[in-house]
């Protein structure tokens, strides 16, 4: 075994404070502390960047959607967990507390909307929580219709809101097969082609997807976000041709 | 000594026999499994279990058993194999690797189904999706497997997180062991103070599927006869 390195003199236990550090080394420390799910320094560390002149879009995009992606990439090699996911999305939670109303006042422009939910006999959430949080993080508004949603459900929203996406989750086996309900019954209105739909959870894949007539199916949240968006301008891009 | 909670642990078949019958199961069902053999008498059936903590991460359960078939098939040891999981939350991924092996599994979804009778599970599930289902094992391990395995120990604040939305916890009982109603009880208390219910199922779909698997013996399935 080899043997440890010493330690410099000075170093053990030695205190970060997030406000002596530079802007790039507060943003990695903000990485790794929402990798540690310390949603007390992620608050710190967003108040103390704006504090600094940083827009809420850039303190979002750079400090807290990034980090989550690093998080996510790390839950999908078998790295992280579904505990240690959850307290990062805990950690940018609290910061996107701090950085909601200043998204509002500035009048970001959206990206586009979703409507999202998991399907009827599910009452899982994690997931679609996960993927909620990082959409609104890329710049979508949000419609979050909870769990256990039967067709009509969606249906209501998709008539209230006008979607650019409607997002599905289910965790079990025995609920997945309801997303193909949905996507026939929009087929049978005929609504299917003004939406995308993406569908995820964790028995699902992409055959499952194809199957089922979703637009994308998206094994984790980051992707989930990268994903809507790539669609979305996608979409908008071929409607102005 | 190894564990069913954490390690891979082997129950041989009789030495004497020459070509056992391998059941691969999950450790999550070892003593059911092995309830069903002795109280049968089947020396000539070998368990092979895997961790039963896979049940937490279901997403490795289709390489692991692929890995252990693939072994089992190597090892040119065994007659026939039998996996002894349901679909475990895998979404069809261990269909895939069974179907690719030519070997069957226990009927249904989670091993809730088959304990309950996989048409009673599913009627169950419908009247109240928001239930959270134990079984001995589950109850038996309830601190190690979803207190500590969900680090609900460190981060009570997650609770809300993972329980929030059931409403109901239903103990699915092997046996009649009060110590393990009680624990059943307090964790329905524990996460959240879930209403509770206690439903005994015994064996449910566990002991036919493995007889089935059992007395088909290897002429008759080159015969292609009916077991006796």
């Amino acid at each position: 075994m080899a043997e440890p390195e010493p330690k410099a003199e000075g170093t053990e236990d030695q205190e970060i404070v997030l406000a002596e550090l530079a802007d790039e080394d507060l943003v990695k420390q903000m990485h790794d502390d929402l990798y540690d799910g310390l949603a007390d320094e992620i608050v710190e560390g967003t108040r103390i960047l704006l504090d600094r002149g940083w827009t809420a879009e850039r303190v979002l995009n750079e400090a807290l959607v990034e980090g989550m992606r690093i998080v996510g990439i790390d839950f999908r090699d078998g790295i992280l967990f579904v505990p240690e996911v959850l307290l990062a999305a805990n950690a940018m939670k609290a910061g996107m507390e701090v950085l909601r109303p200043l998204l509002a006042e500035t009048g970001a422009q959206r990206i586009g909307t979703v409507v999202i939910g998991t399907v009827k006999g599910d009452i899982h959430d994690i997931g679609k929580n996960l993927v909620a949080m990082m959409l609104e993080g890329a710049g979508f508004e949000v419609i979050d219709l909870g769990i256990n949603n039967a067709v009509e459900s969606y249906l209501a929203a998709i008539e209230e809101h006008r979607p650019d996406i409607l997002g599905m989750s289910a965790l079990l086996t025995t609920t997945m097969p309801y997303m193909k309900v949905v996507i026939d019954t929009l087929v049978e209105k005929g609504i299917r082609d003004d939406l995308i739909v993406m569908v995820g959870g964790a028995p699902l894949n992409e055959e499952f997807g194809k199957a089922v007539g979703a637009d994308a199916y998206c094994r984790d949240a980051a992707v989930a976000a990268e994903t809507a968006q790539a669609l979305v301008l996608a979409r908008r891009a071929a409607l102005a041709r | 000594m190894p564990e069913l909670l954490e390690d891979e642990v082997t129950y041989r078949a009789a030495p004497e026999v020459r070509r056992p019958l391998l059941v691969l199961a999950c450790g999550a069902i070892a003593r059911e499994v092995l309830a069903v053999i002795r109280l049968n008498g089947w020396t000539h059936v070998e368990v092979r279990c895997l961790p039963g903590k896979l049940h937490n991460t279901p997403a490795e359960i289709a390489r692991r058993v692929d890995g252990k078939l693939a072994e089992a098939e190597a090892s040119g040891r065994y007659e026939r194999v039998f996996v002894a999981y349901a679909d475990c939350g895998t979404g069809g991924a261990l269909d895939r690797v069974l179907e690719r092996h030519g070997v069957e599994r226990l009927p249904g979804d989670h091993c809730y189904g088959f304990f309950a009778g996989v048409d009673r599970w599913l009627a169950m599930h419908e009247a109240e999706p928001a239930t959270f289902y134990l079984t001995d094992f589950l109850c038996r391990h309830f601190e190690r497997l979803v207190i500590h395995g969900l680090r609900l120990d460190d981060h009570p604040e997650l609770l809300p997180d993972y329980f929030g939305n059931y409403r109901r916890l239903v103990y699915l009982a092997q046996t009649d062991d009060p110590e393990l109603v009680e624990r059943a009880r307090r964790a329905a208390e524990r996460l959240g103070g879930l209403q509770f219910e206690h439903l005994r199922t015994g064996l449910g779909d566990l002991e036919p599927a493995l007889e089935r698997f059992a007395a088909r013996s290897g002429d008759d399935a080159l015969e292609g006869g009916d077991p006796p």
